[in-house]
């Protein structure tokens, strides 16, 4: 008996587990740091400092946290539908291409503002024109659509470089990048949120797409858990045979939770392309896609979660890049250590430690839970 | 170059970027068939690499290499079985995370290690495998095509190559011809069957992702001891999925799978030979579609269009016993 | 021929008299004990599944283990296999003492096991399946020679015919079965335990296996037989042993007891499944299946040109062994399956059942489902509560504020239902895993029932559920019909079926053979659903 639904108080359920997970995962990551030669805790300092120390490390921290509320809340919505749709990464990369070509458009034409909605529906529309087909190919073919989405992100990046080296790169470059964007193709930035906390921002890219990162995580609350469609994704995800029961469309209900996170995980390339680099380079998305797996497993896909847990990945993106400065062994790739550790222990094993808290709440209650569930069948 | 030049060095080619697709996906299916969905074959291979690289040339032995890079791909393996099958997490999850723990690892340690930049010291010598040339390959060189045929296709690999296409035969014999292979089969199909015929589920499974790390081990070595003379950061650059995809391309079957890692090796191979050349009424091909092709043939495959990619029955769900 | 096959439905038994010399030249003494358990106990979590049992099993003889399900004879019997530890008591095997660990310990015993969920794999071949966990070699080949003449050996010496190089999922389910019992014999079980053998198959099918086990005792093996069935208690054991709530009450000779003392020991008071009601009251037609057709995913025919109407202020039972196709009529009606040709008429109109149907549509005409399965179907055991309570009705008005659910309406429809239905505990922000069995199928009746259907569809209403909650739950059903509403009623449960019909139709493989008015008999019915009129009519 794995006792799925063995009771505890909710506040180990979705504070203490994932928590317990998460020290563990930056424990064994403490070890790596040991074995490289360097002091676990003054790497700790510093990666604290450096993500929130100051205020150019803190819009740096919250700058990359929007890249990860985006691709956390994708994965987090494909996984309410019960689908894993590991493409982030490409859907990300194709949504680029959608904000760049909004704002190669209209960017000396228009202002900014007006660029800004066009920019975020295209990016929205490319990254979900790219989730569409392996939604459909689960949906009405039975494909696999972990495998599907990965295909699908080796695709999209030679599909990518294809159209950087070929299409987009303007005469007589050598760069694989588009041109830069004119001031109608810019985000402003949001040092007046930090200055309001008396933080300098500095030469930190924190801007507007942090703001749409957090409408995005209401809209996603509020689709989730307080609109029919939601009803509707969550009884797919829980149990497929009693939303057909209900009469729940489940092709089209796959579908349209493939789009919708294919557009969430597209939206994120507003803050890189439209919000710091203005222009599309190779590359740009650097992982992120895959982050918002780590981030979607430690907030329990709830975006209450998902913006805490990406800030947490935003700090040690930032945190990590002072340690390399300080500690020559350390590099950047740390964090995908971290970020892999974390997938481990808040995903793959995360019900290592709950038999030991069952035992140890039990304990604590002085007598057993007067049990429920009787299983049927003898 | 004549077109026979163009196609000896072309199948050449394929051949060496097969193998590792073919130690790949091999391994792949050991985990698969036993019911063990695996998708850290890429970072498995990327951690035997490294550590391929780096032990043999801090011990200057290429066979301690090996034995290196097998044990850390092992460890790995464990890692994902313990998380699969002891736990009962979920399993592609933990490939994910597998993934990105030997993405990073690799570089932190061959850094701290070696400070090279993610590398590892050149490879010479005795630490590094050296092309095996078969008997009479000199002499036989002046046959005509018989003799080039045999001097670049068949002779003058790395002993690596020798044993992963061995692997096939040796893979399907296992699979189909011994008890080991039997119940492997039935503990993907219906692990309850095994369960109730008195062999232990786990245990199975946990022998099978072992096989599983075994090759990966060797699919790293062959990267970072025999093509490269090093491990370089990345090297692997997603060749754990294209093996993956050849999996699946195969039907989780050995001898398909040898065909879909040659199909993929050739396709990778033309795709370098084809650039800047133009195809009759094609036209020229962009050298990142030839690239892409396996993935979108795989998709095409796995949207049912040229036969049904039915995976092992029992793939992917941990097991429980039932009341 | 016909006699034996009846003779096991009225449940007389009748000793082969062949069997019986064979038994005596084999030497075995009625007296000697294949199995003894002395005061096993096992619990899971809070739930006692067994409670200190003791059983004596004689070497040769057929032994019965009868209950309702849930009453913990699969439980005991894992014990016996190695599946599950005892947490208490001693099991004796030969008349040594024993531990069995695990399913290895047992087949070395000799204990052999053939599954309810048949453990077999499916793309294997015969020879594979029965050699698995048994291959003697590292390499197989000498072992499938051998096993090849094993194979040849037990099929001639029990009639037990396979072409051993056919794969499984081609073999029909009674072949399948027969595997598994290849599978025990080649393991050299000389104790066979059968978990609800003939819950899959056809009557005729069971028939032969009864044959087969009688068979298999005459040579000197010993049989034990789970079942909820009295009559297969009746046609087949030698002794009985009978399961209530996790104890075993009662253990007499077959051929000294009676189907009515078994039943009582089983329920523990005398059945009396006589639901108080009156009279029907039959208006118009509202639920008209004309020769509806319907194919399972294999293709195999799993209702083959049904018709059937219900009437308003009716309820029409169908009886019928599990998997003779009410499964799939259900839901073909239901709009969950496709049927492949037919028409349904639901209050005069027609519903696409060959196409492609829509449960949510059906439902908004008046069609209520109380699905067979409501772990699977009827609910979503993470749900809270009240999520449950909108289930397919989450399209309803009442419960959106446009594309938003409207919570407020929701938990207060869920909670006034709660006390309608006295679900408990009646929080609707529960977890429904939480609730127990009786309480998850009123979450299920009250959302189905209180929304004033046209129909209503039934399947397996009591499925289980304790006591207190079955008489609940029938009263339910017959205040549905006494409000005008044209009920169907699906159940295995032939006594529930009595008790409530209005009408009686009975499906065998397939087809609605026959219809009877709840006036009639048990082995009336009985004969009906093992296809045994229809075997007659075709022979005139």
């Amino acid at each position: 008996m794995s006792a799925p639904y063995a009771k505890l108080p909710l506040w180990v359920e979705y504070a203490l587990i994932p928590l317990i997970n998460l020290v563990v995962a930056f424990l064994v990551a403490g070890l790596v740091v040991l074995i490289v030669g360097e002091s676990p805790l003054r790497a700790a300092t510093l990666l604290v400092q450096g993500a929130f120390g100051y205020g150019e490390g803190i819009g740096f921290t919250l700058y990359y946290a929007t890249n990860f509320i985006f691709t956390g809340l994708a994965v987090a919505v494909a996984f309410h539908c019960g689908l894993f749709n590991i493409g982030g990464e490409g859907q990300a990369y194709i949504g680029g291409l959608g904000v760049a070509l909004a704002c190669l458009w209209f960017d000396n034409i228009v202002p900014w503002f007006v660029t800004f909605p066009i920019a975020v529906l295209a990016a929205a529309l490319f990254g979900a024109a790219w989730a569409f087909i392996p939604g459909y190919l689960q949906a009405k073919r039975g494909s696999h659509i972990v495998i599907t989405t990965i295909m699908f992100n080796f695709i999209a990046s030679s599909l990518m470089v294809y159209m950087l080296v070929e299409v987009l790169k303007p005469l007589g470059s050598m760069a694989p990048q588009t041109r830069t964007f004119a001031d109608g193709g810019q985000l402003p930035r949001l040092d007046w949120l930090l200055s309001t906390f008396g933080l300098d921002i500095g030469g930190a890219p924190f801007n507007l797409s942090f703001i749409v990162a957090l409408v995005a995580a209401f809209l996603v609350w509020l689709l989730i858990w307080r609109t029919r469609l939601g009803y509707e994704i969550r009884t797919m995800g829980a149990s497929p045979s009693a939303a057909r029961y209900a009469g729940i469309k489940d092709a089209r209900v796959i579908i349209i939770t493939m789009l919708i996170s294919g557009g969430l995980a597209g939206m994120m390339a507003l803050n890189p392309i439209m919000g710091d680099q203005h222009r599309l380079q190779l590359d740009f998305v650097t992982g992120a896609g895959f982050v918002g797996i780590a981030v979607a497993l430690m907030g329990r896909s709830h975006p209450v979660g998902i913006i805490p847990a990406a800030i947490l990945f935003g700090m040690l993106y930032q945190g990590g890049a002072e340690i390399s400065f300080e500690m020559p062994n350390i590099s950047r790739d740390m964090i995908t250590i971290i970020q892999g550790l974390v997938i481990l222990f808040a995903g793959a094993l995360e019900h290592m430690f709950r038999p030991t808290l069952i035992a140890f709440f039990a304990t604590l209650r002085g007598t057993r839970d007067p049990a429920e569930a009787p299983a049927a069948g003898g | 170059m004549d077109y026979f030049q163009i196609a000896l060095v072309t199948l050449e080619a394929t051949i060496r970027l097969s193998v590792p697709l073919i130690l790949a996906a091999l391994a792949g299916l050991y985990s698969e068939r036993s019911g063990i969905f695996d998708i850290g074959l890429e970072g498995k291979m990327l951690a035997a690499a490294f550590a391929g690289g780096a032990a043999a040339a801090v011990y200057d032995s290429a066979f301690i290499g090996l034995l290196a890079a097998i044990a850390v791909s092992v460890g790995l393996a464990l890692v994902h079985a313990f998380a699969s099958i002891t736990q009962r997490g979920n399993q592609i999850v933990s490939g994910v995370a597998i993934n990105f723990i030997a993405l990073g690892a690799t570089v932190i340690l061959g850094q701290a290690w070696f400070r090279q930049g993610g590398r590892t010291p050149q490879l010479d010598g005795d630490s590094r495998f050296q092309a095996v040339t078969l008997p009479f390959a000199e002499t036989l060189q002046s046959v005509p095509i018989l003799g080039p045929i045999y001097e670049n296709l068949i002779s003058g690999h790395f002993l690596l190559t020798y044993f992963a296409f061995a692997m096939v035969p040796i893979t399907w014999w296992v699979l189909y011809r011994t008890r080991f292979g039997l119940r492997l089969r039935a503990v993907g199909e219906n692990p309850g069957a095994v369960d109730t015929a008195g062999i232990s589920v786990p245990r199975m499974r946990y022998m099978a992702v072992i096989c599983c790390g075994i090759l990966c081990g060797f699919a790293g070595a062959y990267l970072s001891m025999a093509v490269a003379a090093g491990f370089v950061k990345g090297m692997t650059a997603g060749k754990g999925f294209i093996a993956l995809a050849a999996l699946i391309f195969a039907k989780w079957k050995p001898l398909n799978v040898m065909l879909a890692c040659l199909l993929f090796g050739f396709l990778d191979a033309t795709a370098i030979l084809m650039q800047g050349h133009a195809l009759p009424l094609i036209g020229e091909v962009p050298v990142q579609f030839m690239q892409a092709l396996p993935y979108i043939l795989t998709v095409i495959l796995l949207a049912g269009f040229i036969g049904k990619a039915i995976p092992p029955k029992a793939g992917g769900q941990p097991y429980v016993k039932e009341r | 021929m016909k006699n034996a096959d009846l003779g096991w439905l009225r449940g007389k038994h009748m000793p082969s008299v062949v069997g019986q010399t064979n038994r005596e030249a084999n030497g075995w003494h009625m007296g000697d004990l294949a199995i003894e358990l002395r005061g096993i106990d096992k619990s899971f979590g809070a739930v006692h599944a067994n409670k200190n049992i003791n059983l004596q099993v004689r070497k040769g003889t057929i032994h019965g283990i009868i209950g309702e399900n849930g009453a913990g004879k699969s439980t005991l019997m894992s014990i016996l296999y190695g599946f599950y530890q005892a947490d208490k008591g001693d099991i004796q095997v030969n008349g040594a003492p024993t531990i069995i660990r695990d399913p290895n310990t047992a087949i070395s015993l000799g204990i052999g096991m053939v599954h309810q969920h048949f453990m077999l794999v499916d793309n294997f071949t015969v020879l594979e399946n029965v050699m698995l966990g048994a291959e003697e070699n590292a390499v197989l080949n000498r072992g499938i020679t051998k096993a090849r003449a094993e194979l040849k050996r037990l099929e001639d010496e029990y009639a037990l015919e396979v072409d051993p190089d056919a794969v499984i999922e081609e073999l029909p389910v009674g072949l399948q079965q027969r595997v598994e019992i290849l599978k025990a014999l080649f393991r050299g079980a000389e104790i066979l335990i059968l978990d609800e053998p003939t819950g899959v198959l056809t009557p005729a099918e069971a028939d032969h296996l009864f044959r087969i086990l009688e068979q298999l005792r005459d040579q000197g093996k010993t049989i034990l037989l789970i079942t909820h069935k009295l009559r297969e208690i009746m046609a087949i054991t030698d002794e009985v042993s009978v399961m209530r709530r996790g104890e075993i009450v009662a253990t007499r000779e077959t051929g000294k007891t009676s189907v009515e003392e078994l039943a009582e020991l089983m329920v523990g008071r005398r059945v009396l499944l006589r639901v108080e009601k009156g009279e029907a009251n039959p208006q118009d037609v509202k639920l008209a299946v004309k020769d509806l057709t319907v194919r399972d995913s294999r293709g195999v025919v799993m209702v083959d040109n049904v018709s059937l109407d219900v009437r308003a202020g009716e309820i029409v039972g169908i009886a019928g062994v599990a998997g003779n196709g009410q499964s799939e009529l259900l839901e073909a009606i239901t709009g969950i399956r496709q049927a492949e040709n037919g028409t349904v008429m639901l209050d005069g109109e027609p519903i696409r059942v060959t196409g492609e149907a829509d449960p949510a549509e059906l439902r908004k005409r008046g069609l209520a489902h109380v699905p067979e399965d409501r772990h699977h179907m009827g609910l979503v055991l993470s749900f809270e509560e009240n999520e449950n309570a909108i289930l397919g009705y989450h399209y309803d008005e009442q419960f959106l504020n446009g594309p938003m659910l409207n919570l407020n309406n929701i938990r207060q429809e869920a909670a006034k239902k709660a006390e309608e239905y006295d679900i408990r505990p009646p929080d609707v922000r529960l977890k429904t895993a939480n609730f127990s069995g009786g309480n998850q199928q009123k979450i299920v009746l009250a959302r189905e029932m209180g929304r004033d259907p046209t129909v209503l569809v039934i399947g397996q209403p009591t499925r289980g559920v304790d006591v207190g909650a079955i008489e609940f739950i029938h009263r339910r059903i017959i205040e549905m019909r006494d409000a005008g509403k044209a009920v169907l009623l699906v159940s295995v449960e032939l006594d529930e079926i009595r008790a409530l019909s209005d009408r009686i139709l009975v499906m065998f493989a397939g087809r609605v053979v026959g219809e009877r008015t709840p006036d009639a008999t048990e082995g009336e019915l009985g004969l009906l659903m093992a296809g045994v009129e229809e075997a007659q009519e075709a022979a005139q």
